[in-house]
């Protein structure tokens, strides 16, 4: 087995940027479950808004990259009002159903066949990153970065979706620390509460679906530009409930935790996969072929999602303390 | 006394000198049954009113729907003067009326002091756009802090200033909700069974609290079950039973009434309820 390449690929994990368009939807999930309570199982529509929001502003109507940008995030923004408006006045429970409809009904219209000239139909969308690369300062060619080499346009990236997850993390830390995050917590607690002390409980949740919205959305743009293609089957249901993995693996109303959890979530999953693949290349497993581990270490992230729910619910970073009371 | 707080005849539903909150018409109704039907109440302002009843009698329905967290099928109510029919309970609460629940509703993972802290209702920092400026929220998060530190030693719970709520007994936590209810100054507090879940020697110091909150100027509504605490603190006592308000006066007089001895020691104790009409309690006036 080749211990140094395992160990390379996963490396290669933890700076991902698939990691990093992850763990921002997940940061935006924290906003909306782990500090406002809002039971949110539509993130990937957020995530697919802020796709489909920037390239189809780029492709169909030619928008410079930062009127794409904003064309995503302003897609997420209203999509979360629409949805909000009719759902935050009712128990947390319909929202997990509306959000999770909503999202899969986003998801057959964006491949839907009779708007394939602006969304690509079931194809989706491609060749849409130029604008964004063409603000890349590093010169072009290959780079040696021990572990792997990449070229200019996958270092830019990545530290693209970093720094957005350094400044978001920073601006959650500001935002929950404030008295703003003060409500958000009391209304997670007993909205009712918070109400007889003369809080506008319907805006405060409004103004937190739609700030975890521009995150996903965020996530959902570093996404595509990596390959510079965006399909519709990426934004199912699995998306959601990785981002819930991650969140739960790292602590829902904790802003260090979606970050840590969702490098480790991938970390792991390549580490399992790499290892797999090894033994079943040395006819350790002769029951699984290579195209089988790929399904099975997903069966065993389920499996590390129970057993984190049952035996460490305030995931790595949540406060003991915190969850000591929900027994 | 009476005659210092009531215009004229003392009977349900009569005029008072100075009232700080006039309902007239107020119904509610849950499918067949109406759980609140009142034809006039006023609340005299800087008084102690207490609000009691059997159980069923709509207290905690009426206390609903005064705070706008219930709306009624008819009705309109002005809280000094101000129309507050279809008013959301928070625009409520912002007006100076807040009010506590009966099952104690602590914020349980927030520490105590920041269960004060929102009490407060002036706080630009709650603001999404002031939030992450801090300077702009500083000075007015530390007049806040001192307050609910003031208020925290007055209720007895500054050694619980940074445990979180859910570390609480019962009866801290209804001391806790009274605490973080006078944070915004109100004019008017409803306290719904403040003593409810309460030890006895906790009992005597809530009843302080309740009159100094007089001394200072607050108009307390309160529903409780403990007749002794109902004599020994309010000034004025209203009655309701069926959802409708049967008698109120000063306290030693509303004892003796008929109606409340009814009310309370059960009108229809030995009454098969299949044949009960509404009209026979009303009889025995």
């Amino acid at each position: 087995m080749d211990w140094l390449n395992t160990l390379n690929l996963t490396f290669g994990e933890l700076i991902g940027v698939y990691t990093a368009a992850y763990v921002l939807a997940a940061l935006g999930l924290a906003v909306h479950f782990g500090f406002t309570g809002l039971l949110n199982f539509g993130q990937a529509a957020f995530a697919a808004l802020g796709a489909y929001g920037y390239s189809i502003a780029t492709l169909s109507f030619h928008w410079p990259w930062w009127a794409a940008v904003l064309a995503g995030l302003g897609a997420s923004g209203i999509f979360g009002l629409l949805l909000g408006i009719p759902t935050l006045r009712l128990r947390a429970d319909y929202l997990a159903i509306v959000t999770i409809a909503a999202a899969q009904a986003l998801r057959y219209a964006f491949s839907a066949s009779a708007y394939t000239d602006v969304t690509g139909g079931s194809n989706g969308l491609s060749e849409f990153g130029d604008s964004f690369y063409k603000l890349n300062p590093i010169p072009k060619g290959r780079y040696e970065l021990g572990f792997t080499s990449m070229s200019e346009n996958e270092i830019f990236i990545r530290l693209v979706g970093w720094g957005l997850v350094i400044l978001g993390a920073f601006f959650l830390f500001f935002l929950t620390r404030s008295p703003w995050g003060r409500v958000l917590k009391g209304i997670r607690e007993d909205e009712d509460a918070v109400r007889s002390l003369g809080k506008n409980v319907f805006a405060y949740k409004m103004q937190a679906l739609v700030i975890g919205g521009v995150f996903a959305s965020f996530g959902g743009m570093i996404f595509v530009m990596s390959s510079q293609t965006n399909q519709p089957s990426t934004w199912g249901t699995n998306f959601t409930f990785m981002i819930w993995t991650i969140l739960l693996l790292g602590g829902a109303a904790t802003i260090l935790g979606p970050i840590v959890g969702g490098m480790t979530f991938f970390a792991l999953l390549m580490f399992t996969q790499s290892i797999m693949e090894g033994l079943v290349n040395m006819g350790w497993l002769p029951f699984l072929d290579i195209a089988q581990v790929g399904q099975i270490r997903f069966l065993l992230v389920g499996l590390v999602l129970m057993l984190l729910v049952i035996f460490r619910p305030q995931g790595m970073f949540g406060n003991k303390k915190e969850l000591q009371f929900n027994g | 006394m009476a005659n210092q707080i009531a215009i004229g005849a003392v009977e349900p539903g009569c005029k008072k000198v100075d009232p700080i909150l006039v309902a007239s018409n107020v119904t509610r109704q849950f499918g067949g049954l109406t759980a609140v039907n009142v034809e006039h109440l006023e609340i005299p302002r800087g008084q102690i009113t207490a609000l009691i009843g059997p159980n069923g009698a709509g207290k905690t329905t009426l206390f609903n729907l005064l705070t706008g967290f219930d709306k009624p099928n008819t009705g309109e109510w002005t809280f000094e003067g101000k129309n507050l029919a279809g008013v959301s309970s928070y625009k409520v609460a912002r007006m100076g009326m807040i009010r506590t629940f009966q099952l104690t509703k602590a914020l349980s993972l927030l520490t105590v002091i920041d269960n004060m802290r929102l009490g407060s209702q002036d706080q630009p920092g709650e603001g999404f756009l002031r939030s992450w400026l801090r300077p702009a929220w500083r000075h007015r998060e530390a007049v806040i802090t001192e307050k609910a530190d003031g208020l925290l030693k007055r209720f007895k719970l500054d050694a619980k200033r940074e445990d979180y709520a859910a570390a609480l007994s019962g009866g801290q936590r209804k001391l806790l909700e009274m605490a973080r209810a006078l944070m915004s100054d109100p004019k008017l507090v409803m306290l719904d069974e403040p003593m409810a879940g309460v030890n006895p020697a906790l009992t005597q110091s809530l009843l302080e609290h309740i009159k100094d909150l007089k001394s200072n100027g607050t108009t307390v509504l309160f529903v409780e079950h403990d007749m002794h605490m109902v004599r020994h603190i309010s000034d004025w006592v209203i009655v309701m039973a069926e959802g409708k308000v049967v008698a109120e006066g000063p306290p030693a007089e509303v004892m003796k009434n008929p109606a409340v001895i009814d009310a309370y020691l059960g009108a229809h104790a030995n009454t098969d309820l299949g044949e009960v009409e509404i009209g026979s309690a009303k009889e025995g006036n």
